[in-house]
C-alpha cells in the first residue's frame, strides 16, 4: 500500500486516491487531426521506471494532483498542484 | 493404547483440566492445552486423514500448523489444522476425504490408478467426450479434498484494526523476542506476533537450558513496556512501504481479526521450518519430523511410539534421539547422515511396520523420526524485494539482504548457540528502533556463524515431496522430463508446493528433485515467488464487519410505511413501485403524481465564468441563457461518447443550478473539478455539490399546476408567466429557499420542486394531504421509466453504452461544432455526416403482448444489426414499448425488424416515426 504525500492534507494511503492516468497535455483541439487526438485519448507510454501521473485525492481534498511515482519501485518523488492536462473520466 | 506420559518439564497440558471431545463418532479424553492431533496421538490414533489424490493414510509429521496429513472437519468449520487447533469442551471433530470412512476408505483405490494418475493428470484424463463434462465433474468434486462447507453457518463476528507501530516483529522465538525488547527499550512501539499460542519458538519444546532461556525471555517481555504481544497471530503479508497484514486469530470476542500496520520496520524471526526427507513410504503413518517427534513428547506429554529408528544429520535429531529414550521409546537403530548413512525406504499401510537402511538392514519399527535439514521461510522477506541466496555449506536458502526497514533475525539468518541467536536479535531490535525513530547511528549487527549442513533432500528412492497435494519426486522427475523443466513450470504442471503449506514444507525438496533433474544447482534453479498471504486467511477476516452505507431520501419513511418495494440503485435506496407500476403509470397521465427524486444530482454553480464551463462541458451552446430559463444539456466525454445529461438553469446573474443523472452524479462532480482545477484554472467559478442538500420532488400529470398551486403563493403559475423550461425560486408549503423547476421528463405538465433537505418528508405529506381531491398519488422510479418510454427520452447508461456517440444517440440537433471548443468535440466533429454507427430508434413488437427482455439482439440474415436498450408493456398504449440500436439502414421509420428472444424464438418489430410513442407532438407537455 504506497502512500502519496498530498500537499494538503500529508501522507496518505493510496486507497484514498483514484488514479487518473498518465499526465498529458491536452492537444488545441482547433485543427487537431485524428491520429494525434487519439494518440492523446488511448495511448500511453506506460514506462518501467519513473512516470508523471495525475490522481485525485477522492477521499481527501478532492484536488487533483501531479505525482511523478517510480512504477517499479512505487517511490513517489513528487507531487506538486496540477497547471495543464486534462485527465479524462 | 494409552500413550500419555508423566508430566514434563515444558509440558502446555493443564493436567487439573480434562475434557472430552468427539472424532469420528467416537468420545476421546484430552486435557486443556491439547491440541486436537495431540489428544488423538496420546489415545493411540495414528491415522488422521486420507490423501488427496491416491488417498492414501497419513497422520502426524510435524505436530505443527504444517501438519500435512492432519486437516480436519470441526462442526461447520472444514480444513481445521488438528495439530495447531486446540481441543475444546464437546469439540466435534471429523475426518475429511475418506469415503465411507476413515478405516476402510473405497477412494484408495485411486493408489491402484496411481500409474494412470501421473503428473498433469488432469490436463490428459478426463477431457473427451466434452458433452460428458458435467458427469466428471460431479464424481471429480466427491473426490475433492476439502471439508464440507453449510450454506447455513453463521457469519460470525469478524473485524478489522489499524495499527501504527514503529517495529512489527514476525516471530516470538527468543531472536524475535530479543529484538522485540531491544527496540522497546530503545523507545520503540512494538507489535511482537507469534503464531503460536504462545511465545517462545523452539525453546517450548527444548532442553532445561531452553525452558530457562524461555522464562527469562518470556519475563522479559512482559517486563518491558512499549511491546503489544499477538499470540496465535500471523504476519501474513508485506506490501509497500511496510504496509503489513497480520491476523489475529485469538482475540476476545472476535473469530478473527485483521490488523492492517504501518510499521516504519519490520524484523523476520521466522525460524527455521523442519524439513521432510524424500523417499519411499515417508508419508506412512509413523514417519515423523524430529521437531514432531520432540513437542509430541515435550509440549503434550504423548509417547510418539513404541520402537523407533531415527535418521539424524543434525543437532535436532540428536536431541530427538534423547528425548524419545526419555520418554521411554525403544530407541532401536540411529541413522547417522553425518556419516553417510541412510534409509531407503519405510514399509507399512496404516502404519509403519519397518525401516528398510542403506546398510542393508530391515528393522521392525513403528515410528521413523528423520532430521534431515531446515528451509528457511523467507516469504515476507521476499516480498520486500529480498532474494534469497542459496549456501551450499549449510544446504539451505539465506535472506539476500539490503534493506534497512526489513531486517531479519534469528535462525533465519544463521546458526550458533542459542546466546548468539539472542545476542542478534537484540542488535537487530535495536537497528530497528533507531531506523523506525530515524535516529541516523549505525548498529553493529555480530554475524552469526553459518554452519555445515549435509545436504538431504530425496534419498535413494522416491517418495512424497508434497504430501497435500500428492506429488511425489517422480513425478517431478516427469514433468521435467515432459519439458516442464524450470521450477516455475514444474510447480504449475504438477501441482506441487500449491496446497495448504503452501511450499513452507514442500518447495526445497521440490527445487533439488527438478535441479537434479537438470542437471543444474539448486542456486542456480532458484525458487518460486513467494506471494501473500504467507499463512491462509478466512474470508471472514478479509470481509471483516458488514458495512455497506446506504443513501435515504428524506422521504424514505413514508416510502417504507406504505409498502414501497426498495430499488438499489447505486447507494442510494428509492421506492421502486407501491404496489402496481400500471395504476402509478396511469394516475400521472390522467391526474397528477409525486415521485421522489432526490438522488438527482445537483451543483450550485458559482461565479462570471460559469457560462464558460457549461459550454466546455455540454455540447450544445450556453452563452445566452436567461434569468430564469432552464435548457437541457448533454455530456460528452473526449472520446465523445455521451457521458451524462440533465438540465441547468440560470438562477441569477452569476448564479446556476445544474442537474445531472443520479447515477451520474458523482463522476459529473469530479468531471466539472478536473476541468476547473486541471484545465482552466484561471476561470471563476466555484461548485458546490448540493444533491443531499435538498429533497426533490418531481409534481406530474394534467393536474400538476393545481396541486402546485395550493403550496405556492408567491410565484405566478400560470402558462405563460411559467412557460415550459423555465425555473423560479420562492417559498412551497412556507419553506423559503425553494426552487421549481418546469421541465418534463415524463411527458406531462410537470414541476420538479427542491426544497431543503430536512423539509422534504413534511413536504410530501403536505403535498399528498392537500392534493387528495385532486387524486394525487405517489408514484415510483418503475412507473417513471416507463413513462419516459413512451415519450421516447433515453436515459445515459440504459439507452447509451461506452460506445454511443452523440449522433448515435439521436442528439445531433444538441451538438453544436460551431463552439470553440467543448468536450468531446474533435471526435464528433468526425462522427458528423458518417453512416456507419447503430442509431437509436422506436421500436413496437408486431405482437402487443411480447415485451422483449432487455439487451435482446436484433439480427437480419444471422448477422447481430442492433439491441433493445429498454422495453416496457406500456398502460397507456395498451401494447409494449421499446427502445434499442439498429443498424442504420434499418432506422428509417417502418423498417421491419427482428428481435432474438433469449429462448431463441424470434420478435419481429417496426421502427416508429419518432421515438416518442404517446403524444409525439409533446402538446401535453407544453399546456
Amino acid at each position: 500500500m504506497i502512500q502519496i504525500p498530498c500537499p494538503h492534507c500529508g501522507e496518505r494511503n493510496v486507497s484514498e486516491f483514484q488514479y487518473v492516468g498518465e499526465a498529458l497535455t491536452r492537444p488545441n483541439p482547433d485543427g487537431v487531426g485524428p491520429e494525434q487526438w487519439r494518440s492523446y485519448l488511448y495511448l500511453r507510454s506506460n514506462p518501467a521506471g519513473p512516470t508523471v501521473e495525475s490522481w485525485f485525492h477522492r477521499a481527501g481534498c478532492r484536488r487533483y494532483l501531479k505525482v511523478e511515482r517510480d512504477t517499479v519501485t512505487n517511490e513517489v518523488t513528487s507531487v506538486t498542484l496540477p497547471g495543464r492536462g486534462a485527465p479524462q473520466p | 493404547m494409552d500413550m500419555r506420559l508423566g508430566p514434563r518439564p515444558g509440558e502446555i497440558i493443564d493436567r487439573s483440566r480434562g475434557l472430552t471431545f468427539t472424532w469420528d463418532g467416537d468420545t476421546y479424553p484430552a486435557y486443556r492445552g491439547d491440541t486436537i492431533t495431540s489428544a488423538l496421538a496420546a489415545a493411540g490414533v495414528r491415522v488422521m486423514s486420507r490423501s488427496f489424490k491416491y488417498h492414501r493414510p497419513r497422520g502426524v509429521m510435524t505436530a505443527s500448523y504444517l501438519d500435512p496429513g492432519c486437516l480436519v472437519q470441526v462442526g461447520d468449520e472444514p480444513n481445521v489444522r488438528a495439530s495447531h487447533r486446540m481441543v475444546e469442551p464437546g469439540m466435534s471433530a471429523r475426518p475429511q476425504n475418506a469415503w465411507p470412512s476413515l478405516r476402510y476408505d473405497l477412494k484408495s483405490a485411486n493408489g491402484a490408478l496411481a500409474p494412470f494418475l501421473s503428473a498433469g493428470f488432469y490436463y490428459k484424463t478426463f477431457m473427451r467426450p466434452k458433452r460428458l463434462w458435467p458427469a466428471y465433474e460431479r464424481v471429480l468434486r466427491g473426490f475433492s479434498p476439502g471439508g464440507a462447507v453449510s450454506p447455513e453457518a453463521a457469519h460470525d463476528y469478524y473485524d478489522k484494526r489499524y495499527a501504527h507501530p514503529d517495529v512489527v516483529v514476525a516471530g516470538g522465538g527468543p531472536a524475535g523476542m530479543a529484538a522485540a525488547v531491544a527496540a522497546a527499550a530503545a523507545g520503540a512501539a512494538v507489535m511482537l506476533v507469534e503464531a503460536e499460542p504462545e511465545l517462545g519458538g523452539h525453546l517450548r519444546w527444548g532442553a532445561a537450558l531452553e525452558l530457562a532461556t524461555l522464562g527469562d525471555l518470556r519475563r522479559a517481555v512482559a517486563a518491558t513496556g512499549g511491546i503489544e504481544v499477538l499470540t496465535d497471530s500471523v504476519v501474513t503479508g508485506r506490501y509497500d512501504g511496510n504496509w503489513v497484514a497480520v491476523v489475529q486469530r485469538s482475540a476476545p470476542g472476535v473469530v478473527e481479526r485483521l490488523i492492517k500496520a504501518r510499521a516504519a520496520v519490520l524484523v523476520a524471526a521466522p525460524g527455521l521450518i523442519e524439513r521432510p526427507y524424500v523417499f519411499s513410504g515417508n508419508d506412512i503413518p509413523g514417519v515423523m519430523l524430529s521437531t514432531g517427534a520432540r513437542r509430541l513428547i515435550n509440549l503434550w506429554a504423548v509417547k510418539p511410539g513404541e520402537r523407533a529408528v531415527v535418521l539424524t544429520a543434525n543437532s535436532s535429531g540428536d536431541a530427538a534421539v534423547c528425548d524419545l529414550a526419555d520418554a521411554g521409546v525403544d530407541v532401536i537403530k540411529i541413522v547417522d547422515a553425518r556419516s553417510g548413512e541412510d534409509v531407503v525406504r519405510a514399509k507399512g499401510g496404516r502404519t509403519l511396520r519397518a525401516v528398510e537402511c542403506a546398510d542393508g538392514t530391515t528393522v521392525e519399527c513403528d515410528l521413523l523420526v528423520t532430521a534431515v535439514g531446515w528451509t528457511a521461510p523467507t516469504s515476507l522477506l521476499n516480498m520486500a524485494g529480498d532474494r534469497p541466496v542459496y549456501n551450499e555449506r549449510a544446504a539451505r536458502f539465506f535472506p539476500g539482504g539490503g534493506h534497512d526497514d526489513v531486517l531479519a533475525t534469528g535462525g533465519i539468518a544463521g546458526d550458533g548457540s542459542l546466546e548468539q541467536l539472542i545476542d542478534h536479535g537484540s542488535a537487530v531490535g535495536r537497528a530497528a528502533a533507531r531506523r523506525a525513530k530515524e535516529v541516523s547511528a549505525t548498529t553493529q549487527i555480530p554475524s552469526l556463524p553459518v554452519e555445515a549442513h549435509p545436504a538431504l533432500f530425496r534419498g535413494l528412492t522416491h517418495g512424497f515431496v508434497d504430501f497435500s497435494e500428492d506429488v511425489s519426486s517422480k513425478e517431478l522427475e516427469e514433468a521435467v522430463a515432459e519439458g516442464y523443466d524450470s521450477i516455475e513450470l514444474a510447480k504449475r504442471y504438477t501441482t506441487a508446493t500449491m496446497g495448504p503449506a503452501q511450499g513452507k514444507l514442500e518447495s526445497v525438496n521440490a527445487v533439488a528433485v527438478v535441479a537434479a533433474a537438470t542437471g543444474a544447482t539448486i542456486a542456480a534453479t532458484g525458487t518460486t515467488v513467494w506471494r501473500p498471504p504467507y499463512s491462509p486467511v478466512t474470508l471472514g477476516a478479509l470481509a471483516g464487519r458488514s458495512f455497506e452505507p446506504v443513501r435515504y431520501s428524506p422521504m424514505q419513511p413514508w416510502h417504507e410505511a406504505h409498502g414501497a418495494k426498495p430499488l438499489v440503485a447505486g447507494q442510494w435506496i428509492r421506492p421502486d413501485h407501491y404496489g402496481d407500476p400500471a395504476a402509478e403509470v396511469r394516475s400521472v397521465r390522467s391526474g397528477v403524481g409525486l415521485i421522489d427524486v432526490t438522488p438527482l444530482g445537483k451543483f450550485d454553480l458559482r461565479g462570471p465564468d460559469v457560462p464558460k464551463l457549461l459550454n466546455q462541458l455540454y455540447i450544445n451552446k450556453w452563452s445566452k441563457l436567461a434569468l430564469g430559463s432552464v435548457r437541457y444539456g448533454v455530456m460528452c466525454a473526449e472520446d465523445g461518447v455521451v457521458l451524462d445529461d440533465g438540465v441547468t438553469g440560470r438562477l441569477g446573474d452569476d448564479h446556476y443550478l445544474m442537474t445531472a443523472t443520479s447515477s451520474g452524479a458523482e463522476t459529473v462532480w469530479e468531471w466539472i473539478e478536473s476541468w476547473l482545477q486541471t484545465e482552466h484554472p484561471e476561470w471563476r467559478v466555484h461548485v458546490a455539490r448540493v444533491t443531499s442538500d435538498f429533497a426533490s420532488i418531481n409534481i406530474a400529470g394534467p393536474r400538476a399546476r393545481d396541486l402546485l398551486s395550493l403550496v405556492v403563493d408567491d410565484v405566478a403559475l400560470g402558462p405563460e408567466e411559467f412557460p415550459y423550461m423555465r425555473v423560479r425560486s420562492g417559498s412551497i408549503a412556507g419553506i423559503d429557499g425553494s426552487f421549481m423547476w418546469r421541465i418534463g421528463f415524463t411527458g406531462e405538465l410537470s414541476y420538479e420542486i427542491h426544497v431543503p433537505a430536512s423539509y422534504g418528508l413534511g413536504v410530501w405529506e403536505t403535498l399528498l394531504e392537500r392534493g387528495a381531491d385532486l387524486g394525487v398519488k405517489p408514484f415510483g422510479v418503475e412507473a417513471q421509466r416507463i413513462l419516459r418510454l413512451e415519450k421516447g427520452h433515453l436515459i445515459v447508461g440504459q439507452d447509451t453504452d461506452g460506445l454511443t456517440r452523440a449522433y448515435g444517440a439521436g442528439l445531433d440537433w444538441a451538438v453544436k461544432l460551431d463552439k470553440e471548443d467543448f468536450a468531446g468535440k474533435p471526435e464528433l466533429g468526425w462522427q458528423e455526416g458518417r453512416d456507419d454507427f447503430l442509431r437509436l430508434v422506436g421500436l413496437r413488437p408486431l405482437e402487443g403482448t411480447a415485451v422483449p427482455a432487455e439487451g435482446s439482439q436484433i439480427v437480419e440474415a444471422g448477422i447481430i444489426v442492433g439491441r433493445i436498450t429498454s422495453s416496457r408493456m406500456s398502460p397507456t398504449l395498451g401494447r409494449s414499448i421499446c427502445m434499442g440500436f439498429v443498424a442504420p439502414h434499418l432506422a428509417e421509420p417502418c423498417s421491419a425488424i427482428s428481435i432474438v428472444a433469449p429462448d431463441g424464438s424470434r420478435v419481429p418489430a417496426v421502427v416508429t416515426p419518432q421515438l416518442a410513442q404517446v403524444d409525439p407532438k409533446g402538446e401535453r407537455l407544453h399546456g
